[in-house]
């Protein structure tokens, strides 16, 4: 095994278990004779990677530029009143992960967001509440 | 000038899941003719093109491959650079989306003329859900025999702006983090895995193909003296019809925001992406080019409702946020300024921070390790050269409230 699979290991460890922990951290450290400040360096540097444990799914609400122009504020208040957290936060039935990010690259139907891996554009805060109860 | 489709006249045309609709329209005639030809035919026929990189810094794309091909060693890569991360950039993902067979063709013609046997697609992870598309475009590709030279991989992400920034990239393949390098040396000699290394933007090489098949003096009627051929241009904002528009390169910033995306009551205009230039209103009508302003092709337009300093903000914050935090210029410029300037749209402002924006700006573009740092403070300095009054209230309005507060205390 090479460096150069770290950072698939890392993320494969993430879709197996939802997140990085220490004790996954460690058994990549291992197996790839590497030092796990290494391996916690690669994990906390990408924005995608969590360290923390995450919802069913994820949504982030993009707060760059162009969305922000279309009301990409109302949108994350939504999503707030929504679920009842802030961004960063997971719903306590472990449901959802709310965070925002920076550009996804749908500035051609702002406001948008990412909920899992999926583009959601032209959002309406009515918009938002139908999407959501879509998810289990 | 209208709009001009040689980039994108397969989009909405063929089916992109399907190789021979792409075939249909004359797909792979180019790698066809170009494996006909020494690969250093191929690379002075680019070279003579005057291609140069659409990712944003614009350098000679065949320049650039010359170097690749005469580096020593037998073991060369190929890299596209489809880490799209540019605020208000969606030019790539259009591609990918309805023509990812364009990009196949450059690579295979790219990989041919510098001897690359490895190629990758630097994919961001905001566009995982292309990576079925793209996926299947490859093993397409293969069974047709279009990738016989070439063993193409997709290589995605994990959500970092700076992983656009080539020696970032290349970190980040090499699993680690997507910190810039110092250079030299360059990718050309020593790059992934310090190999010669050769990273083109999708729009880069998806021109390549129109190049080799129509011939470098046919590409060269398009476009400026030092600007050749097309560029897509990715219009977001306040403007009616947001979205990808390819236009011949020397195009007016004016016909394109104005009539084609139909912009109404302009303040400003931002080309580029988050580093790029501001163009106010009274200089709506700059050409678009390398010689001029051009950038990653972002294309943001404000209008009178929007205030300069709000938005300078928020730039910052988001160049702060991305940094990669190596060198010291960029770390702590990004994080001084969004400060300062996160003060005065909160009315906290002092007398002299003009000034030392100014002062740091100077540092960061002097002393930062890359691209980030170096063009971080390009929005601001331009608020400050155009919008200067804005700031000047912003402070005065943040004298006169604590003046309030001093009274009432």
């Amino acid at each position: 095994m090479e460096r150069d699979q770290l950072l698939g290991m890392i993320k494969e460890e993430q879709e197996k278990g939802g997140h990085i922990s220490e004790r996954a951290m460690s058994g990549i450290a291992q197996t790839l004779q590497l030092p796990i400040g290494d391996v916690y360096g690669v994990t906390t540097f990408y924005s995608f990677l969590s360290t923390k444990p995450l919802g069913r799914h994820v949504i982030r609400i993009c707060k760059s530029v162009p969305c922000f122009l279309q009301d990409g504020v109302m949108m994350a208040a939504a999503i707030e009143k929504e679920l009842g957290v802030s961004p960063g936060e997971t719903t306590s039935d472990g449901r959802f992960t709310f965070e925002l990010t920076n550009c996804i690259g749908a500035c051609d139907q702002v406001p948008a967001m990412l909920i899992d891996d999926e583009v959601y554009g032209d959002l309406t805060p009515e918009k938002i509440g139908e999407i959501l109860n879509s998810f289990d | 000038m209208p709009e001009k489709r040689i980039l994108l006249k397969n989009c909405g045309k063929i089916d992109p899941g399907d190789i021979s609709s792409y075939e249909a329209e004359g797909g792979f005639k180019a790698l066809e003719k170009a494996r006909g030809m020494s690969p250093e035919e191929v690379i002075a026929e680019v070279k003579a093109s005057g291609l140069r990189g659409r990712g944003g810094a614009g350098f000679p794309c065949g320049a650039k491959w010359e170097l690749a091909r005469k580096a020593q060693g037998e073991e060369k890569f190929l890299i596209c650079n489809a880490d799209e991360g540019e605020v208000g950039t969606f030019k790539d993902r259009y591609l990918l989306q309805h023509d990812p067979f364009s990009l196949m063709e450059g690579m295979a013609i790219a990989g041919y003329a510098i001897g690359a046997k490895k190629g990758y697609i630097y994919l961001r992870a905001e566009y995982h859900y292309l990576i079925e598309r793209l996926t299947k475009s490859i093993s397409q590709c293969k069974e047709k025999g279009y990738l016989d030279d070439l063993d193409l991989e997709i290589q995605e992400g994990a959500g970092a702006y700076i992983c656009g920034e080539e020696s970032a990239l290349m970190n980040s393949i090499e699993g680690k983090r997507g910190e810039a390098r110092y250079r030299p040396p360059f990718p050309p000699t020593s790059g992934l895995f310090k190999k010669p290394t050769i990273i083109n933007n999708v729009e880069t090489l998806v021109n390549v193909p129109h190049i080799i098949l129509n011939g470098f003096d046919w590409y060269r009627q398009l476009g400026t003296d030092e600007s050749k051929g097309t560029k897509l241009f990715c219009v977001s904002g306040d403007v009616q019809r947001p979205g990808v528009y390819e236009m011949e390169l020397g195009c007016e910033l004016k016909e394109l925001v104005v009539e084609m995306a139909g912009a109404e009551d302009v303040k400003w205009v931002q080309v580029g992406g988050s580093t790029g230039a501001i163009i106010p209103l009274e200089m709506l009508e700059r050409v678009l080019s390398y010689e001029t302003t051009l950038g990653s092709g972002a294309v943001m337009v404000f209008d009178q409702s929007r205030d300069v300093v709000d938005f300078v903000y928020r730039t910052m914050e988001f160049l702060n946020e991305e940094s990669c935090g190596k060198c010291t210029p960029c770390r702590e410029g990004t994080e001084v300024m969004v400060e300062i300037l996160g003060r005065l749209v909160n009315g906290e402002g002092v007398a002299g921070d003009m000034e030392v924006l100014q002062a740091l700006s100077d540092t960061m573009k002097l002393s930062s390790l890359c691209g980030l740092g170096q063009t971080a403070p390009v929005p601001m300095l331009d608020a400050l050269k155009y919008f200067r009054g804005d700031f000047e209230n912003r402070i005065s309005q943040s004298v006169f409230l604590r003046s309030l507060k001093t009274v009432n205390g």
